[in-house]
């Protein structure tokens, strides 16, 4: 099975910025990949570079098969794309836009678009300097949507969208899912990605940290304890492979390594356990702790370019 | 403490306080407003103040004699030369103080009233359209305020070119150039932009989008000129129903009748109070009138890379197709008289021997040639930076991510400029033809035109051609290719009037190009031309499918 997208080493610099440094990113076909990383982590350039509008200063890359650069046209023929920050044309309605992009991009199923335009409730009639940010997104959405490209690559897709909206974005990626179609989803909303990717690749400063399915990635990673005891809990501190244990009176809070949790709650239970809570890290946890150096040390750094 | 004395209820505040608080802000606006046009505002002022000044220096060399002065009195009484400059009254008496009047303030006055009409859309609509006016707003601001400060500032700048026109004419001292006519002569300037400020007031509250209330503001302007040109050429009191044709009813340095200028004053005052009025009666970012809707699905031609392009061309296809009609019709009408209008200016008769002309007719249309290829270059300009601008504002990055190439998307725009630039010459020499056969008994005069503005064909492709190749390698630089329109106008324009040297000309296409119908027609500096702008065209397509897409 050769990766719908397979970069080895790729980096991209602007001028003094090292946008990407040396990023291995791997998308198999058929699945739904989840591209997390805070803003300026280089998500945008990879995807650029993805679709040849830049070109890599070193490294590799192969999509679908083909070289980005050289294969451009081709390849577009087979993917499709919405961008972060979706500007329209301001004198032509969404409809036209819609339209205009889908057969630049060798045909749009029609009866997919009308219905899509309905599901996201879009006002197709209006012209582009009228659109909101959300509405301009669902242009640009359903235009990449309403075609029947291999491989879909989506920037922050749901950025400007409400709740409602970013339901039906998830129902309709799900069905391209199903169809057997590769998605990158590139995004800062764990939540999202927890939801839709079957796997995801964490980028941070222009490097892939961690790749993996959701399973493998809280394999390594510490569950969250909560519970409430009869008698006050002691002596977590000695325990092996247990972090950040707060203890106030009867209730207690830690977070424990997941290869030590049995002993954790071996432990718990000769304070005689009234109420316990367990979950698994959310992905704000599993982005904390590659990135909790920088909350505390590198906000405010140098502004590198998405 | 002072969130609480601002929360006291409405119904306690006099109506002085509530005025006030809707003004709140205005005069920090209006310090905001100057900083941000610290170097517009300077630059309209000077070109405008300097290019007035100048002009009418010039008329000392250009008329030198009453005689002179007089001949040329009695050429312009005719509907046409009063058409293009002002009501007779001014030919009674013809000293320089009246050719002034006549000739520069009706004219000039159009180029006061689009300034100030564009100072106060930035000012009031483009800061709504952008979301920009929502962030002051939500500040201890009134809501009056930005409309408040913008007209301040519009009235400001309009006073000031007043002053520094006054100063400027009085200190020329030529024959009929008193310091109260000059004082009556910046004033008049003043109180035209003060009046198309008021105009712009309500246009800004009409539509929602500054290009079309700038837009709106304009044409008011070209109707208030063209309602006069029809007064004036008639002698009629229609000349009366236009702004500018009050300020002209002054006659600065001829009568300094003052009181016309109260109609453009009080005008202003009305249309500014309607604005205030209307703006309350709209939601802050929305206009008066409902935006329109479009089409929800786009036609065959729209989803080809060439309709594409045409779309994206339209409006400023269609606006420059009526001015180059226009400029053609507004020079053709004089070709009948031209050799009587000339005969006695000694200049102009040196400059057409410059060109060695068989007639002064056909001279006049060489020169008025370089005039209609010089705007037609700026269109070419301004088509062929289009992709660049869709480039740095994002939304190429979409269509580029389809399966149209690079160079067929560039190539596009480019077929319009190279199709349309000339297109756009030859509407300009077919109206100087079909407005210029009346009045002559030429009957060659159409194939000539037609032939001589066919010969700067070329010369277009070149300027589009090279703006393309710094579109390809230079992509920051594109803006060089304003400078060599800049170069190519100037090095033409006083080409027509001085013998300039070849090394200072020569790198314009203009100065290759045979000046039909004086010159002779011949094939290799027009074939050699073209190779050039094939070269260049080819360069910047390849340059631009090897860098990177340049996305803000």
């Amino acid at each position: 099975m050769t990766a719908a997208i397979a970069t080895s080493g790729l980096v991209k610099t602007f001028g003094a910025t090292r946008a990407l440094d040396g990023l291995d990113l791997t998308v198999n076909p058929g699945e739904v990949h989840g591209f997390l990383g805070p803003n300026g982590a280089g998500k945008s350039t990879t995807i650029r570079i993805l679709l040849g509008i830049l070109r890599a200063d070193a490294g590799s890359v192969t999509v679908l098969g083909g070289d980005p650069w050289a294969d451009a046209v081709a390849l577009h023929r087979r993917m499709a794309y919405v961008p972060g920050d979706v500007e329209l044309w301001p004198n032509l309605t969404g409809g036209e836009a819609i339209d205009l992009l889908g057969s630049l991009r060798g045909g749009l199923n029609r009866r997919r678009r009308d219905e899509l335009i309905e599901r996201f409730d879009l006002d197709p009639s209006k012209k582009g300097r009228t659109y909101s940010k959300g509405n301009r997104q669902k242009v640009a959405i359903v235009a990449a949507l309403a075609s029947d490209a291999e491989l879909l690559l989506l920037d922050e897709p749901t950025a400007g969208l409400d709740p409602l909206m970013e339901v039906v974005f998830q129902d309709v990626i799900r069905e391209v899912k199903a169809a057997g179609r590769t998605v990158l989803l590139s995004s800062h909303i764990l939540a999202q990605v927890e939801k839709l990717a079957d796997r995801i690749s964490i980028i941070r400063l222009g490097r892939i940290v961690q790749s993996g399915t959701l399973a493998e990635m809280r394999h390594l990673t510490r569950t969250t304890v909560e519970a409430d005891t009869a008698t006050p809990v002691t002596g977590l501190d000695r325990l092996p492979g247990v972090h950040d244990a707060e203890v106030d009176g009867t209730r207690v809070r830690f977070a424990v390594d997941g290869a030590h949790l049995d002993g954790a709650i071996r432990h718990l239970v000769g304070f005689g356990i009234r109420a316990l809570t367990s979950h698994p890290p959310t992905l704000e946890e599993l982005m904390l702790r590659h990135y909790g150096d920088d909350l505390a040390t590198e906000t405010g750094g140098t502004p590198a370019r998405r | 403490m002072r969130l609480t004395a601002t929360a006291t209820p409405a119904i306690g505040r006099t109506a002085g306080s509530a005025a006030a608080n809707a003004l709140a802000g205005t005069g920090r606006l209006l310090r905001f407003a100057l900083r941000r046009d610290r170097v517009r505002i300077p630059i309209w002022l000077a070109a405008l103040a300097l290019g007035s000044v100048w002009t009418a220096a010039a008329f000392g060399d250009i008329y030198p004699t009453a005689a002179a002065r007089q001949t040329t009195a009695a050429t312009m009484n005719t509907p046409a030369g009063l058409a293009f400059t002002g009501p007779a009254r001014y030919l009674t008496d013809y000293h320089y103080g009246s050719i002034v009047s006549h000739q520069l303030l009706g004219f000039v006055v159009v180029f006061v009233g689009i300034m100030t009409v564009l100072l106060v859309t930035r000012h009031t609509r483009t800061e709504e359209e952008t979301g920009r006016a929502e962030l002051i707003r939500a500040a201890a601001v009134g809501r009056h305020a930005q409309l408040a400060a913008a007209l301040i500032l519009a009235v400001a700048v309009n006073v000031a070119l007043g002053i520094l026109l006054a100063l400027g004419m009085g200190a020329l001292g030529l024959e009929g150039m008193t310091w109260e006519g000059s004082l009556l002569y910046g004033a008049a300037y003043a109180a035209v932009g003060i009046t198309f400020a008021g105009v712009a007031a309500v246009a800004v509250q009409i539509t929602a989008h500054s290009r079309g209330a700038s837009g709106m503001g304009i044409a008011v302007v070209g109707a208030a000129y063209l309602i006069r040109a029809a007064g004036d050429s008639a002698d009629s009191a229609l000349s009366w129903a236009s702004p500018i044709g009050w300020v002209q009813q002054t006659f600065p340095y001829l009568d300094n009748r003052w009181w016309p200028l109260l109609l453009n004053l009080a005008t202003a005052a009305a249309l500014a109070a309607i604005g205030f009025a209307l703006s309350l009666r709209r939601d802050l970012g929305a206009g008066l009138r409902a935006a329109r809707r479009g089409r929800p699905a786009a036609s065959r031609l729209l989803t080809t890379p060439i309709g594409f392009a045409l779309r994206l061309h339209r409006g400023m296809l269609i606006g420059f197709a009526v001015g180059m009609l226009l400029l053609g019709a507004s020079y053709g009408p004089f070709l009948g008289d031209i050799e009587e209008m000339f005969r006695d200016i000694q200049v102009l008769q040196d400059a057409l021997a410059n060109l060695g002309g068989t007639t002064v007719t056909d001279a006049f249309i060489a020169m008025v040639m370089t005039v209609f290829t010089i705007v037609a270059t700026i269109h070419v300009v301004l088509t062929t930076l289009r992709p660049r601008a869709e480039e740095t504002s994002g939304r190429a990055e979409p269509v580029l991510a389809t399966a149209l190439s690079r160079t067929r998307w560039l190539a596009s725009h480019l077929a319009v400029a190279l199709i349309g630039g000339p297109a756009m010459l030859l509407l300009s020499g077919l109206a100087l033809a079909a407005t210029g056969a009346p009045t002559t008994s030429d009957p060659d005069l159409f194939a000539k035109t037609m032939a001589a503005s066919a010969a700067y064909i070329p010369a277009i492709w070149v300027t589009a051609a090279l703006t393309v190749a710094l579109a390809g390698w230079l992509p920051r630089a594109t803006a060089l290719a304003w400078l060599y329109v800049g170069y190519i106008a100037v090095t033409g324009y006083l080409g027509m009037i001085l013998r300039l040297p070849t090394w200072l000309t020569s790198l314009s296409p203009f100065s290759h190009i045979p000046r039909l119908p004086v010159e002779d027609f011949t094939w290799p500096p027009l074939l050699t031309l073209t190779a050039i702008a094939a070269a260049l065209i080819t360069l910047g397509l390849y340059g631009f499918r090897r860098r990177d897409l340049e996305i803000k």
